[in-house]
Parts: structure tokens; sequence; C-alpha cells
């Protein structure tokens, strides 16, 4: 594996809507002030359904506050999400001018159109086919939310879907380095974006015990690396970044956020839903992100975990990043932001990567929350209480997201 | 119930604002679906549909391409609807 930096790929834009903020730097402001986005949800099917698990990280700016009635009509919500956060983060970039055909965009999904795909199942099933409504299917494919993007901003370059569970998000953004250093682009719009906080992935996560419980008392419910924790918490919303060969934001004079300098990927085939319990699928993806990078394990002071709060996984990426990293573990700073944010699925890996940019940036990492009795099994370097402040110089990061299917996705991030 | 044509402009003004956002004040007679209101045609299918059941009547698909201009949806509505 060798290090393709000659085309150096650096953040100039950011954008987010989620369920601490309708934007990135509410979120931003929310993590350091250590707020919780789960909330009891007060929609009619949670009881109508007898749901196990009554609460959920949902979205803190409706969409319909944001975008034109008729976008939130013609657009499932996973892709309003996207095309929110994308806007965002395009205004935040300057709005660079760029030939169309050297823009393009990546935008992964978990899940995809799921309030479409069943909705209209519904209106099949009770008004029949003729009821359906004629952009179903546009609105509930998976590539949806990077289509509705592509056409938003003109990008012509390509417009690219990846999906891997809980790690399409980051990988997205390891498709976008690709495009822009294979010469492809000199700027892509990449991110994730998920709207699954619906009944039936609800049941479907609870039932295989993937879920938090903790019902009467959610802001407290997702803990990773706690020894109460008991799953994650269910999250929405969309980040997405812009991302631009060096070369391209310096002609422009934008500011740069920090460098995207690599992405690490593997794969478990060990299970369809556990992690490899020793790690060794993730150490890789690590390792690899770092050696893309230009970086020797020692130089990352800093891991953005994926951490869910369940409690088999949790454990799986501590072996992993012990395995990568060695004795150099105890030395870095770990933070859990889903802690606070909840589980944001395919777009988990994207907030978590615009999350780490602003720490490199603001050298400052919000610390995890509700860690009150930390697990002895994951010996972590985990920041609580106050954000810790990062020191001055040359930083290296890492932001690690997993997905079912054994997809592990690594991204190094690099001060500049 | 048979409605007048201008109860019918009315209520297809706000199928039209409802899917497309275009103004209800722009959805006049005789303006073409496709020239001046800018409706591709899922847009149309969603919007026949749902005049169906608003003015309960059956608009054939063989019938919708004839459909150019609000005054065609409007008159012929009304006369299904007599």
């Amino acid at each position: 594996m060798t290090s393709n930096r000659d085309r150096r790929v650096v953040v100039t834009g950011l954008g987010a809507t989620t369920p601490l903020g309708g934007t990135a730097t509410e979120t931003w402001e929310a993590l350091l002030a250590g707020r919780s986005g789960a909330r009891t949800m007060d929609f009619d099917w949670v009881a109508k359904y007898e749901l196990p698990v009554t609460f959920a990280a949902t979205i803190a700016t409706p969409p319909i506050d944001v975008l034109a009635k008729v976008e939130t009509r013609r657009l499932d919500p996973s892709s309003q999400y996207a095309l929110i956060a994308a806007r965002e983060a395009w205004a935040d970039a300057g709005a660079p001018e760029v030939d169309p055909e050297r823009l393009g965009a990546a935008i992964g999904s978990g899940i995809g159109g799921v309030w479409t795909l069943l909705d209209q199942w519904d209106v099949l099933k009770e008004k029949g086919p003729r009821r359906v409504y004629p952009l179903a299917v546009p609105m509930l494919m998976p590539n949806g939310p990077a289509a509705a993007v592509s056409l938003d901003l003109g990008a012509r370059a390509g417009a690219h879907t990846t999906v891997s569970a809980c790690a399409s998000g980051a990988e997205s953004m390891g498709y976008a380095i690709d495009m822009i250093r294979t010469g492809r682009a000199d700027v892509v719009v990449a991110g994730g974006t998920e709207a699954a906080v619906h009944p039936l992935p609800i049941s479907g996560f609870a039932a295989m015990q993937a879920l938090s419980t903790r019902n009467d008392d959610p802001a407290r419910a997702s803990r990773p690396y706690d020894t109460g924790r008991d799953g994650f918490v269910l999250g929405e919303g969309a980040a997405v970044i812009v991302l631009e060969s060096e070369e391209h934001a310096r002609a422009r004079g934008a500011r740069i956020y920090a460098e995207l300098a690599s992405v690490g990927m593997s794969a478990d085939a060990h299970h369809i839903t556990a992690p490899e319990p020793n790690g060794s699928g993730a150490a890789r993806a690590m390792l690899f992100a770092v050696e893309r990078a230009d970086l020797s394990p020692t130089d990352i002071i800093h891991i953005n975990a994926h951490a869910t709060s369940t409690p088999v996984g949790d454990v799986a990426e501590y072996n992993a990043i012990k395995r990568a990293f060695g004795d150099h573990t105890e030395n870095m700073s770990v933070t859990a932001t889903k802690s606070m944010t909840g589980h944001l699925l395919g777009a988990a890996g994207a907030l978590e990567a615009v999350i780490t940019i602003q720490s490199i940036y603001h050298r400052l990492v919000p610390a995890t929350i509700n860690l009150d009795d930390q697990d002895p099994e994951i010996p972590l370097n985990v920041v609580t209480g106050e954000h810790q402040k990062l020191p001055d110089g040359d930083l290296a990061a890492l932001n690690n997201s997993f997905g079912f299917g054994g997809h592990n996705v690594a991204l190094a991030i690099r001060s500049i | 119930m048979a409605q007048s044509e201008q109860e019918i402009l009315e209520g297809l003004a706000e199928i039209v604002n409802e899917e497309t956002g275009l103004d209800t004040a722009s959805v006049e007679m005789d303006k073409s679906f496709t020239e001046d209101l800018d409706i591709d045609s899922l847009s149309m299918m969603t919007i026949v549909v749902n005049a169906e059941e608003k003015f309960g009547v059956r608009i054939p698909d063989s019938e919708v391409k004839n459909l150019k201009t609000v005054r065609d949806a409007v008159t012929f509505i009304a006369g299904a609807q007599s």
C-alpha cells in the first residue's frame, strides 16, 4: 500500500443537520456543551405499534423549516436531509466556482428511502396502484440523495452512492478522495444521510437487541464504554463536506479546515452483524489509513471512535485500536460523540468526520457524556467532563466507522 | 355534483400548487401545462390522480395527453361531472 498524497485533498466546507442542531456549527456547539440529542418520540405510531423503544435522537430542525414545501413533498426525508447539509456545506465553502464537469457528488445512505417505500406500500394496499405516487421510485432509491445533491449543485463529474450500512457516510468520503486523486474531479460534495426513525427499522433493531431500552431516561441511554451500556440510540440526519484538491482550494483562496488525507477500508468476512472480536479487520483499515496518509501510528493523537454503545461493539473496537496501535493506544485521546448525537447509521461516519475535522480545526475534542463507570475491558484514554484542548503544531486524527456486513472504514485527517 | 368552471379552476390551481410549488394565481385558463407551467409528465400524472379524487371524476390515461391547457382540464372535468 503506497501513499498517494501528491494531489492532496482538503476540506473547505462543512454542513450538517442532526439531532443536536440544524447546522454544523449548532451541532458543534451542542457537542461542546455536552448535550444529548435523544428524546422521547411523540409520534402516534410509537404507542400504536407498542414499540419496545420509545425514544430516538430525532432531527432538531424539521426540513419544512428550511426547504421549500414542494421539496419536502417530492423528496424522501433522506434526500431532504442531504440537500440541507449539502447546501450549508456549499455556502460554507464560499460556493466555489468550478466547471460542472469537474464537480462531483458522493452521498451514502445505509437504508435509503424507507419512509417512501413503506408509505407507498400502504397507499397501494389501501387505494390501489393508480394512487401510488409517480415519484415513488426516485424517492425511495438509495441513490436519491446523491442525485438530489447533484441536481441541486449541477455536479456532472459523477453522482455516487456508497452503501455499507453504518460505514456508508465515511465510505462516501473515501470515494470522494479517490475521485479527486484520480483526476475525475476538482471538487466533490461528499457525505451521508439517514432518515430511518420509522417503526420498521426500530422494530428490527429492537428485535436483534441492538437498541438501548432506557425508555425512562433517553438523554442517558447512549453511554459508550460505560458498564451500564445496553445498546445504541437510533439517530437521523445528514452531514456533508466540500472536498477540493488543495491546488483548486489555494487558487481561489479558500478557507481550509483540514486535509482529508486518506481512507482505509477492509471487510471482516466474519459475521453478518457481529464484529470480528479480535478486531483484526478494523485494525487493518486503521493502519491502511495511517500509511496512506504518510503517517506513522504514533503520529495519531486522537480517534473519534465508532463506539455505538453496544456491549459487544465497543469492546471489539478497543481490541482493534489496541491491535493497531499497541502501547501508543494510551497516548491517544478518544471520544465517542454518539453519546450525544445517537447513531445516525449511514450518516454517522459523515457526521463524525465533520466532528473530527472541527476537532482538528478548532483543536478541541468534545467530551464523551454518560461515561460514569468505564468498562475495565476498554481501558482507552476517553475524553470526559471537559472538552480537551489539542496541542499546537501538526495534528493527525482518525475517524472510525463500521457497518453491518463487516465493513470497516477509517478516515485520516491532518491539520493544515 | 357539478361545479362551476371557476370552482374547478380554483381547485385545480390548489392541486398544481401542492405538487409543484407554483403560485395558484399562475394557473390560468390559457396556460399550457408543459410550455407555460413547466409541468413534467410525472407531475401531470399526480395532478390528474389528485384531480380525480378532488372532483369525483375519472380521467382515463388515454385522455391525459389531450389535456394540453388548463382550460382543457377544466372543460374535461366539468363535462365528466355533469
